[in-house]
């Protein structure tokens, strides 16, 4: 019993992906504990989309192993649906379905998937849309909604799977500035809930606020794992430090 | 002063715009001057051919009337009969084109296989050559009368089309909705049956109307196997009366009406489709 429970969420060894030749990751290794924030960061390309995309096999990773709540992960493997249905994932361009209103986007998941009623599945929805403040516009489509109001209707729409885990990839940097902090507040709310979280991000205080760790990605490898007090003050690598002095200077 | 301006940017440009008019009355002005001179030039060559016009004779190719009671004629027939080939072989054909559509996109290494040898096999043999090969080898083996020979025929044709049309359509579909419904952890057919196909049909709405429009032309190829369609009809009516200006001019004009009506009905639609988008 306490043993599965301290197993760690997400288990990655050994982790490869090639496109072609071009070495996408190289060697992943890391664990990600129940509960726990990490958010990943590095430069344009390092290969953090790539590699929380592996987790759900949105791209297939080429080696290692990488393990979901105890179970392997293979590529071209059958029952992914089962695995996907714990995992919920927050893209950079919200992806919503806009031929469908806000809640039938949140409802169709469970409905299909879980064999929720739809009645219990709207309540379900409509909490969810209280939880990030967008409750008002469950009757809309998501191209009447502005961006900040899609991408928290996406994390919603993910939450409503009820995932054990949540990726982000790079939520808010398709945002215009005076959105960002609406999407990050309820990303907080969702942390201080508890739940696990992989977050690909440059927003360094978030990142500050809620990480337990930060990973450092460059060129499909990653480069160094610390808190975020010591990655953001004192990094122990030169790319770390390139990386954020370039960024501090946006 | 701000106001005003603002107030002025909302109304688009009123009033009739006199230039235009003119332009596209003398656009159907021409169109007319030549249609007219075409005409002229049949005439006076069917003129100089000495044909007896026996228009008199026609009526009862639609219907006759005998003891109060209604006789469709062979061309009603005939109609009716192309409109039932035409009307299958579309349906089959639609679905045809979409197993097909997915069998190609799908992961599975046989179904691609199979979907591309029947695309190219389909593609590169003439259609008669094709409708030769299920009345003759097929129909036979599998037992299928003449009628569904023929419709099978033109279903596989046209489906070959429809499978490129609805592969496009598909494609069209952006990339991220894809990754979204996979990672809301959908089925494959859930994918496709909730977040895909709906919207690609605007996509593939249009060139499938006209695909199924030249469905109706191509029905008349099934005349070679002697299945009494409008095309048979007609050649039956030619070689019993010689009149053939008076029976080709009439088919053609049947296969004309149906299918400019149907164009008229599909406009329609896709512009009230518009309309509700908004
Ligand atoms: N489908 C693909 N085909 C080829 N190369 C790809 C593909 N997707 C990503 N890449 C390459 O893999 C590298 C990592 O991409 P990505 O994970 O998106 O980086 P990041 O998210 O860190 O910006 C990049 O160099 C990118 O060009
Ligand atoms: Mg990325």
């Amino acid at each position: 019993m306490t043993e599965t429970s301290e197993r760690p969420l997400v288990e990655i060894s050994g982790l490869c992906k090639w496109y072609g030749e071009f070495s996408a990751l190289y060697d992943i290794n890391m664990n990600v504990a129940r509960g726990e924030k990490v958010v990943i960061c590095g430069p344009s390309g390092s290969g953090k989309s790539t590699l929380i995309r592996c987790i759900n096999q949105l791209e297939e990773h080429q080696q290692g192993t990488l393990l979901v709540d105890g179970k392997e992960v293979r590529p071209g493997m059958k029952g992914i649906e089962q695995i996907r249905r714990d995992v919920g994932m927050v893209f950079q361009s919200f992806n919503l379905f806009p031929h469908m209103t806000v809640l039938d986007n949140l409802v169709l998941g469970p409905v299909r998937n879980l064999g929720m009623s739809r009645t219990k599945a709207r309540e379900l929805a409509m909490g969810y849309l209280e939880k990030v403040r967008i409750a008002e516009q469950a009757g809309k489509y998501p191209p009447q909604l502005s961006g900040g109001q899609q991408q928290r209707v996406a994390i919603a729409r993910a939450l409503c799977m009820q995932p054990k885990i949540m990726l982000f990839d790079e939520p808010t940097s398709a945002l215009d500035p005076e959105m960002i902090a609406g999407v990050l507040d309820v990303m907080e709310a969702l942390a201080r809930d508890g739940m696990t979280m992989i977050v690909v991000t440059h927003e360094m205080g978030f990142a500050r606020r809620v990480a337990d760790r930060v990973v450092f990605m460059d060129e499909g490898e990653i480069v160094e794992v610390a808190t975020p007090e010591e990655f953001f003050t004192a990094p122990k690598t030169d790319r770390a430090a390139q990386f954020l002095s370039q960024l501090l200077a946006h | 002063m701000e106001q005003a301006l603002s107030s002025a940017r909302k109304a688009p440009p009123k009033g009739f715009d006199t230039g235009r008019m003119l332009s596209v009355f003398w656009q159907i002005t021409k169109a007319g001057l030549v249609l007219a001179f075409l005409g002229w030039l049949i005439w006076r060559g069917i003129d100089a051919m000495d044909y007896r016009w026996q228009w008199f004779r026609v009526q009862p190719f639609f219907y006759r009337v005998i003891d109060g009671e209604i006789i469709w004629g062979p061309l009603v027939r005939g109609l009716i009969m192309t409109l039932q080939i035409a009307s299958i072989a579309g349906v089959l054909a639609v679905l045809i084109g979409f197993v097909t559509a997915l069998a190609r996109m799908s992961g599975s290494f046989a179904g691609r296989i199979i979907a591309t040898v029947y695309l190219e096999a389909i593609r590169n043999t003439p259609l008669l050559v094709q409708l030769f090969l299920v009345y003759f080898v097929l129909a036979p083996i599998i037992g299928l009368d003449r009628f569904w020979a023929g419709v099978l025929c033109l279903a596989l044709f046209e489906g070959s089309f429809a499978a490129e049309i609805i592969r496009g359509g598909l494609r069209g579909v952006d990339r991220g909705q894809y990754e979204a419904a996979d990672a809301v952890g959908m089925s494959t057919a859930d994918k496709y049956r909730y977040i895909i196909i709906p919207q690609s049909l605007p996509l593939i709405l249009p060139p499938l109307t006209g695909l199924l429009i030249s469905t109706i032309k191509h029905s008349a190829i099934v005349s070679v196997i002697a299945l009494a369609e409008l095309t048979t009809q007609g050649l039956n009516l030619v070689s019993n009366t010689f009149m053939a200006f008076e029976v080709w001019f009439i088919v053609a004009g049947m296969y004309l009406a149906l299918t400019v009506t149907l164009s008229f009905a599909v406009t329609l639609f896709e512009w009230y489709l518009n309309k509700s988008d908004r």
